[in-house]
């Protein structure tokens, strides 16, 4: 499981996915594999180098905050996940397959097992809202009477089945990024990279994006990574975990009311490299200056 | 980076590009409904124009070649001397011109909105190759239908030359008729159906190279679109000098 009882783990205590990875191996022994591994990736474009040694993982069900300035390589890291780049060097491996050396035919099958939300949505402009939902479906051949059920569920998860109808243009900044949910997540991809899906929301439609990805984390035990420079973003993904009663409504608690979360995890990129990996609390209490500024502001 | 390696390093992208969708066809999926759109667009979609442009083209080389032609008293051969020149040369390269500028823009500048709006992307990450997807249907239909968008504008062109002829300098239509028949050879109908097959390379591979190269935003949009539809136009015309000359060698000079 995703999160621990609070009686169990003090919520300011330090999280030990050693431990957790153990417990989890024990039932299944797959989960052991991470979800996304990066080794020693380096990638600069001709003088500039964008990534400099970088080496992370993603575990099962867990949820990888990605932090940096513009321009710092942050989203770099998602393009190389789903192939769009390849690196210079090191190795990108997606549920143990390496995959830095593979064609785009073989890169596919691996697309297939993950959901990308774009920064503005990049919806397919020419399509409507359920095309642009369907369309992973329909390029794999599913049946249109089995496409139609799920893209409505899907647009029922980000609450916006009224406009199954409408064109992209007809739409808000928010509801674009709900819609590019949507169709990140049909076909329910084990792996969803979030690449700053807030960047230019007003905080409310931010808040209910940072949910959906707060759902998927502890519901659908979902590996996510969450591009972001927002730091209410780290806030609400680091400190609150969703939770669904008997009548299958979901609801949001503070870390510590009841459970503490141990399956959210920061790492902060700067020139290229990782200045810091670790968790929220971990984070806070860092003398380092460049990282009190990030938080900070100043 | 020095113009001849930049020229180099162009036509080496879309050559690999045409490759990659020659490569294409013999594997899965294919997507034909997006052929057969593609087809509409390009097909019926450039039709006004090309046959319009074909017409009044046809006309004027009448308008301008009768009193010459009518001085030295071979006014009858107006029909041969129209015929073989849009057969072989004006409808070809004018339908290309045209299509350049309409289907050219098209599609670098929906290509490169594509690019900017990281739509490609997002096409990749669901599983699509946008090379099947986007580029093969618009470059196989642009091979399909521009020879058949020239036959249409020759056809015009002829029809176009015969007013003019008629209404203005009075030629009889049977003269005019009968002249097109005995000047047109089959070299003139094999080369002038083969060109435009190369046009239509030439036009999908430097469209769709620009609309996927495009970088900078929306000004990059309008710059791919320039570069797509000046460089198809000046490509066209550059081989289709070198085509003619290999025509005339392969299939012998013709007459005229």
């Amino acid at each position: 499981m995703a999160l621990v009882p609070e009686q169990v783990r003090e919520p300011t205590a330090e999280p030990s996915l050693e431990e957790f990875n153990l417990e989890a191996a024990v039932d299944e022994p797959e989960r052991v594999v991470p979800a996304i591994e990066f080794r020693n990736v380096r990638l600069a474009f001709d003088d500039k180098v964008v990534l400099d040694g970088v080496s992370f993982t993603v575990r099962r069900g867990e949820t990888k905050i990605i932090l940096g300035q513009s321009g710092g390589g942050k989203s770099t890291i998602i393009r190389l996940i789903l192939g769009l780049l390849k690196p210079d060097s090191g190795e990108i491996l997606i549920d143990g397959e390496e995959i830095t050396h593979h064609s785009e035919l073989d890169m596919m099958p691996v697309r297939q097992k993950i959901g990308m939300v774009f920064q503005e949505g990049a919806l397919f402009d020419s399509l409507s809202v359920y095309e642009n939902v369907a369309y992973r479906l329909r390029e794999q051949g599913v049946d249109e009477e089995e496409i139609e059920p799920e893209v409505r569920r899907m647009l029922q998860f980000v609450a916006l089945e009224y406009a199954i109808e409408k064109m992209p243009s007809e739409l808000s900044g928010g509801m674009r990024r709900r819609v590019g949910i949507a169709r990140a997540l049909i076909g329910d991809p084990q792996i969803v990279l979030f690449d700053e899906p807030t960047a230019g929301l007003d905080p409310p439609t931010a808040r209910t994006i940072c949910e959906l990805a707060i759902e998927l984390r502890d519901l659908q035990d979902v590996s996510s990574i969450f591009v972001t420079h927002d730091m209410n973003n780290l806030r609400y993904l680091s400190s609150e975990y969703a939770v669904v009663d008997e009548e299958g409504i979901v609801s949001f608690e503070k870390e510590g009311e009841r459970l503490c979360l141990i399956n959210t995890e920061v790492l902060m990129l700067r020139d290229g490299k990782i200045n810091f990996q670790g968790t929220d609390e971990k984070l806070r209490q860092s003398s380092d200056a460049y990282i009190k500024t990030f938080i900070h502001g100043k | 980076m020095n113009p001849i390696t930049k020229f180099l390093f162009e036509l080496q992208e879309v050559s690999l590009l045409l490759w990659r969708v020659f490569i294409g066809l013999f594997r899965g999926p294919r997507y034909l409904d997006e052929f057969v759109k593609q087809m509409d667009i390009i097909g019926v979609g450039s039709l006004p124009i090309v046959l319009l442009t074909g017409f009044f083209t046809g006309g004027v080389l009448v308008l301008q070649t009768f009193p010459t032609l009518q001085y030295y008293g071979v006014h009858s051969e107006t029909g041969r001397s129209v015929a073989v020149s849009l057969i072989r040369e004006l409808g070809p390269v004018l339908s290309a011109l045209m299509v350049s500028g309409r289907i050219g823009a098209a599609i670098s500048a929906e290509l490169g909105s594509m690019v900017v709006s990281q739509q490609i992307d997002a096409m990749r990450a669901l599983g699509t190759d946008p090379l099947k997807k986007l580029v093969t249907p618009r470059v196989i239909a642009l091979i399909v239908m521009l020879p058949l968008l020239t036959v249409a504008a020759d056809i015009f062109g002829i029809i176009g030359g015969g007013s003019v002829a008629s209404y203005i300098y009075g030629q009889d239509h049977n003269s005019f008729i009968a002249s097109v028949r005995d000047g047109i050879a089959s070299q003139d109908l094999i080369g002038g159906t083969i060109k435009p097959f190369f046009f239509g390379l030439i036009i999908g591979g430097i469209s769709c190279h620009k609309g996927l190269s495009t970088t900078g935003g929306t000004v990059g949009v309008g710059t791919s679109t320039i570069n797509a539809v000046v460089l198809s136009s000046i490509w066209v015309i550059v081989f289709d000098f070198f085509l003619s000359k290999a025509i005339q060698s392969i299939l012998g000079q013709g007459t005229l």
